[in-house]
């Protein structure tokens, strides 16, 4: 038992450290600190700092073009870049699809797809959810009916993340109407320029353009495009949602969200005058959400260490979805009633770099509540909580 | 960073848990609580002669030398089986802080006596107005020729009445709650003065009241340094608190696995009422709750020699994580249990009695909430 990291790993860390410092630019560090909003540019600036160094796929092997770092360097990694406001590294093609591209894809999927994905040539996004089929995601219904050495697809996807930027989309689609509704579904890379695709807005509820809907409109997808065997599609969608285990806990973004609270807290005065920070009521709230988040971290650690050791994955991802969560969430809260009045003025375009117009109430704020109202998020996606429930239930009691 | 024990821990927690599976199950353990001392003395050597008592005691007086790690191992063991023996009192507060603060003369006396199952220790810090401060010393101790005479009232000692010796605090300089001029002493328990009342506490363990009136001891009864008994003092709690968050995680552990077994069994309308979501989802929340506790545990045992304030705030961060979650994980266990968790015939509202007062211990979660936040901007 040691909880401490090794002298390696704290030499790895300070390496990753002085990188950063030395290449994280200025202006992108604040936009992520103050949570103003980001551009397409912004994400991609980052990421083609991080592809130049060879460090845009930590997870990936070396073989494929990535840094080939174990589960704690990676873990390193992550909340360093946390930790000194880096942009986040969009997970669609790095994270999600890239790995089954890997694990499943041919040979000429691989050479193609995934330099583009490291170099950041191709901005991806991923084709699940659908109105009918949220929770229930296998009983989705666009169609892929084959036709020669295309697909065509009809249908609609929707929650699509960031679609408005993407190139490229990873889709599920129902290609036997008949089987099982796990068993009819298929895995298909489908070009966003693509005749037949449409993408709308969905507007949320803190005023951002961040997801949308997609329709595909007899979309023909070459057959070359999809991923392993037809009808197999559903096997590839469980591979890449069991991938990515540990980062879904934002434990490192947490953490520099706390800093930002306590020093907001520090300035903020509570009733009567004092530091918020020393209000009974407010220090507590903060003092719990920070040793909800210190067990947090080591229960990453815990499941980290477990990966090193390739011991087989318990329902412990699941935990820190759900943990994970509703830390951000109470952290995002915290950080909209430490304005007090000034969390009410709606001001979205103080949002954007380069504003200098008038702010009512402190500039500090202005992205507080928003991000209050945009956390909600975080217990609904990437299977509900109620989901992740449902999943360590079926591990503890097999119902 | 590793979170494996080692082999030979490994194989001294599987002959510990052997042994109380054997020998420990619910219904000895009832009988042991009823029993007129309420705890084994035969439970203890038995203890002693598996190293439990000495493993995490110094090489040099017949301990085996082991670290915190060693002492969460038999208190999460202890707490899986609802252990009443009295292990925190004698080996980890008591013959801590004579390991950590006592002189060579007192490490010789006690340790070895204690690995060996021969001696009981209390720590007597608690007062009737002290809460959970340990600063708050109104028992007072006066030099008389080259010993000191001891007289207060010591609350609620963790099996006081069964101690062969005590560890008092005492004032020796200053006002009621100033952490300077408090000292602390050996003290005999049969010694002349020393009236102790003991009692069962709710969790089928057991405690005293003991009042002190004109006791003497002589020179060698001070514990460290004469007026600074508080660091060590803290320091012993701080490892308290450490030991029952580890007893507290088995604890939890028990008791989910009991309730699961019930929710898999227990049929209702026709089905398992496992089938249920609702449970399922309140399982499921006990869960998350026991392995946040779990890694808080750990943090707690590896930080317990850190610099002061780093010990403080994480100990706290582990009682207030731990306390919250032995009170969801002993409530539920007994919810999901209906009509049959609140009746004393079954384990689990033993389990949930004793994860309430290990809730309790060295101050509850308020008190560590508050403590916690005094580290807030550190």
């Amino acid at each position: 038992m040691d909880l401490n990291f090794t002298p390696e790993e704290q030499s790895f860390r300070a390496e990753v450290r002085a990188f950063i410092d030395a290449h994280l630019p200025a202006d992108l560090r604040a936009k992520v600190l103050e949570g103003r909003r980001m551009t397409k540019e912004d994400y991609l600036r980052w990421h083609r700092i991080l592809y130049r160094q060879g460090w845009v796929a930590p997870h990936w092997p070396k073989a494929f073009g990535g840094a080939g770092w174990n589960a704690v360097q990676q873990h390193i990694f992550h909340e360093e870049c946390a930790d000194a406001g880096a942009p986040a590294l969009m997970p669609f093609g790095l994270v999600m699809v890239g790995p089954v591209i890997m694990a499943f894809g041919t040979p000429a999927q691989q050479a193609y797809f995934l330099p583009r994905i490291l170099s950041g040539e191709h901005w991806w996004c991923q084709g699940y959810s659908e109105p009918g089929s949220g929770s229930d995601l296998a009983s989705l219904k666009t169609r892929a009916e084959r036709r020669g050495d295309v697909y065509i697809v009809n249908g609609q996807k929707t929650w699509t993340t960031l679609a408005q930027y993407a190139d490229w989309m990873f889709c599920l689609v129902r290609t036997d109407p008949q089987a099982r509704k796990q068993e009819g579904i298929s895995f298909l890379l489908i070009d966003m320029k693509s005749p037949g695709i449409s993408v709308r807005p969905i507007i949320m509820l803190d005023g951002e353009h961040e997801v949308n809907e997609v329709f595909f409109d007899n979309v023909e997808v070459p057959v070359a495009n999809r991923i392993g065997e037809e009808n197999k599609g559903w096997t590839y969608a469980k591979f890449l949602l069991a991938h990515e285990r540990t980062g879904i806990a934002e434990v490192g973004r947490s953490k520099r969200w706390l800093k930002r609270l306590k020093a907001i807290a520090a300035r903020e005065r509570a009733c009567g005058g004092g530091r918020l920070i020393d209000d009974p009521r407010f220090r507590d709230r903060i003092a719990q959400v920070e040793i909800e988040l210190m067990a947090l971290e080591v229960t990453t650690l815990r499941v980290i260490a477990a990966e090193m050791e390739k011991k087989a994955p318990g329902p412990e991802a699941s935990l820190l979805k759900i943990r994970g969560s509703e830390i951000q969430q109470t952290l995002s809260e915290l950080l909209m009633l430490a304005l007090g009045p000034y969390a009410a003025p709606y001001q979205p375009a103080a949002l954007d770099a380069g504003y200098d117009g008038p702010i009512v109430g402190p500039e500090y704020g202005v992205a507080h509540t928003g991000l209050y109202f945009n956390m909600r998020k975080t217990t609904i996606y990437g299977g509900s909580n109620e989901i992740q429930r449902n999943i360590i239930a079926k591990m503890m009691l097999g119902f | 960073m590793d979170f494996n024990f080692s082999d030979e821990q490994q194989q001294f927690r599987d002959s510990l848990m052997r042994y109380l599976r054997e020998a420990y199950d619910f219904d000895a353990r009832c009988a042991i609580v009823r029993t007129e001392s309420g705890w084994s003395r035969a439970v203890w050597q038995q203890l002693a002669e598996l190293g439990a008592l000495g493993i995490a005691l110094p090489d040099a007086y017949d301990g085996f030398g082991g670290d915190a790690f060693d002492t969460l191992l038999v208190m999460e063991a202890f707490g899986h089986a609802l252990v009443v023996e009295p292990y925190l009192a004698t080996v980890v507060l008591g013959a801590g802080v004579i390991a950590d603060a006592g002189s060579d003369a007192q490490r010789a006396q006690v340790l070895p006596a204690v690995a060996r199952g021969e001696r009981l220790l209390a720590l007597a810090y608690g007062e009737p107005a002290a809460r959970y401060a340990p600063n708050h010393v109104s028992t007072t101790a006066k030099k008389q020729g080259d010993g000191w005479v001891l007289d207060g009232h010591k609350a609620v000692v963790w099996h006081g009445d069964a101690a062969d010796q005590l560890i008092v605090s005492a004032r020796t300089a200053g006002a009621v709650a100033d952490a300077h001029g408090i000292s602390l002493f050996l003290v005999d328990a049969r010694a002349p003065g020393v009236v102790r009342h003991g009692y069962p506490t709710q969790d089928g363990l057991r405690a005293a009241e003991i009042t002190l009136s004109g006791v003497r001891v002589d020179a060698e009864a001070l514990i460290g340094v004469q007026d600074e008994g508080l660091a060590p003092l803290e320091k012993a709690i701080d490892r308290g608190i450490a030991a029952v968050c580890a007893e507290a995680v088995g604890a939890m552990q028990a008791a989910i696995e009991q309730t699961t077994a019930y929710l898999k069994t227990r049929k209702q309308f026709g089905v398992p009422i496992g089938s249920f979501q609702v449970l399922q989802h309140r399982a499921v929340d006990m869960y998350v709750h026991a392995e946040q506790a779990r890694s808080m545990a750990y943090l707690a045992a590896a930080k317990l020699d850190a610099p002061r304030n780093e010990r403080r705030r994480v100990l706290s961060a582990a009682k207030v994580l731990v306390g919250q979650a032995a009170r969801y994980v002993g409530q539920q266990a007994v919810q999901l249990h209906g009509g049959i968790g609140v009746t004393n015939e079954l384990a689990i509202s033993h389990y949930f009695k004793r994860l309430t007062m290990l809730a309790l211990a060295f101050g509850d979660v308020d008190h560590h909430l508050g403590r916690f936040g005094e580290y807030l901007e550190a």
